[in-house]
């Protein structure tokens, strides 16, 4: 039997790959991509050999900012981003884990006005990235990692 | 050193540099109590949750410098019942004055009014994370009565898990190397990331629960109210209410000098009969309230510099 490839290879743009197999809906929801014209490919439930199941986005004709790289490494810390052209993988992005979260967490504190007053983005500090601590600009807690939640 | 438009929100975005030169400020303006250095500015004092000392201190303190005070003392004000934002109530009052002091019963809330306003916005407690200015006037009081910040040694006692006003000033102390007992039953101990953050910063600290074993080493006593409010379970509470009362048998077990601070209001923490003693410094520690408050007035109006 031929072998295909579930969703097909893009000319240019932006692959994320090993992304864990229930992160790919919400990183698609953080890369904020409705502006996008391109193509969008989202598979789940695709068989890794490291990961057992995993995830995969491919984003035609957008080449992700370092910042939006660094959003996915949140979620996805040991994803792969390959800047695509021309059907060859022109770069490999590592993702890391940058100094100043904006929006994407929700603070765990519920007296915190982030989680009180409408449309206040929230904002947190990275005091250390590995386990992740992070710190509210607002109401100054510190969460762990286990405390985090996505927005 | 320029103040000029600044916030004051958060013990932590100040450098000691930064924490002196406010304190430097604050003595001049003991000196000099009544100057016209604020006429024809309004202060919007805005208290969401009840306050006495700290909102009265403030009114006082612009008007013995010859400004004007606007502002409510609850939350229970037309606009707020109506469910308008506080980034759109402080938009408003920055319209109608030159500097906003704020209390409000949210964490970060301070912060928030501060980005919604271009005006200075001074914290006067953001729920239980910060109170920059009792943190200032503590440190105030510490220098004033000690003649020194440095090389203290300093026990903090009662209920340390949640006052923000020892969060803060253990915070704020942290530069001028002291040596702190803190003085607490365990379920109400100093939380460890203020512990680590010692460590980190190699001050050193002691956690101990009863007072006698550290009374003699202290030269600052800060005694703090077993807050009701904070317990869930009101027999919880009565297990630890009135833990700590000091009066006048501590007398034989500490230093001369050694003074004894309370942020107030006291409950049963301190008795009466330790307030003519010259230990007593709560009500001086209050009563300083006013030179530091019309410092940082004066200084985030840019009248002194």
């Amino acid at each position: 039997m031929k072998k295909e490839l579930s969703i097909s290879a893009i000319k240019d743009g932006t692959v994320v790959d090993h992304i864990p197999n229930n992160a790919a809906l919400k990183l698609v929801d953080i890369l904020d991509l409705k502006g996008v014209r391109g193509m969008i490919s989202i598979a789940t439930n695709l068989t890794s050999k490291t990961m057992g199941k995993k995830g995969i986005i491919k984003i035609s004709g957008k080449d992700l900012t370092k910042e939006e790289v660094d959003k996915i490494a949140l979620i996805a810390p040991h994803a792969t981003v390959n800047i695509i052209k021309n059907y060859d993988v022109k770069q490999k992005i590592k993702v890391t884990i940058p100094q100043v979260i904006n929006k994407i967490i929700k603070c765990s504190n519920p007296n915190c006005i982030t989680n009180n007053e409408k449309n206040v983005i929230t904002k947190f500090y990275v005091l250390n990235k590995d386990p992740l601590k992070v710190r509210c600009h607002y109401c100054e807690r510190n969460m762990e990692k286990e405390d985090i939640s996505l927005l | 050193m320029n103040f000029k438009n600044r916030d004051i929100i958060s013990i932590h975005d100040f450098s000691k540099d930064e924490l002196l030169s406010i304190l430097k400020t604050a003595r001049y303006m003991e000196k000099n109590p009544n100057t016209n250095l604020l006429k024809g500015k309004i202060l919007a004092a805005l208290f969401f949750e009840p306050s006495t000392r700290t909102r009265l201190s403030f009114i006082s303190a612009m008007e013995q410098l010859g400004g004007e005070v606007i502002g409510f003392a609850t939350s229970n004000i037309t606009s707020i019942k109506k469910g308008e934002t506080l980034w759109d109530t402080i938009k408003m009052v920055e319209a109608y004055s030159d500097v906003a002091v704020i209390r409000h019963p949210m964490e970060g809330s301070a912060r928030l009014a501060a980005e919604a306003s271009s005006k200075p916005v001074i914290n006067a407690g953001d729920g239980a994370n910060q109170h920059p200015t009792q943190t200032l006037l503590d440190l105030y009081t510490i220098q004033k009565v000690k003649g020194k910040l440095d090389n203290l040694h300093i026990g903090m006692l009662g209920d340390l898990k949640y006052g923000r006003t020892v969060h803060s000033l253990v915070t704020a102390l942290s530069h001028f190397k002291p040596t702190f007992y803190f003085i607490a039953p365990q379920a109400l101990q100093m939380p460890q990331t203020y512990l680590d953050e010692l460590k980190e910063k190699k001050i050193k600290f002691y956690l101990e629960s009863n007072l006698m074993k550290v009374s003699k080493k202290l030269d600052i006593l800060y005694a703090t109210r077993i807050q009701e409010e904070r317990f869930a379970d009101p027999i919880e509470y009565e297990k630890y209410r009135g833990i700590y009362k000091l009066d006048t048998s501590l007398l034989p077990n500490i230093k001369k000098d050694l003074k004894i601070m309370h942020p107030l209001p006291r409950v049963d923490e301190i008795d009466k009969s330790l307030d003519e003693t010259e230990h007593a410094v709560y009500f001086e520690q209050a009563a300083n309230g006013i030179p530091v408050r019309k410092a940082l007035l004066a200084l985030v109006l840019g009248k002194i510099k």
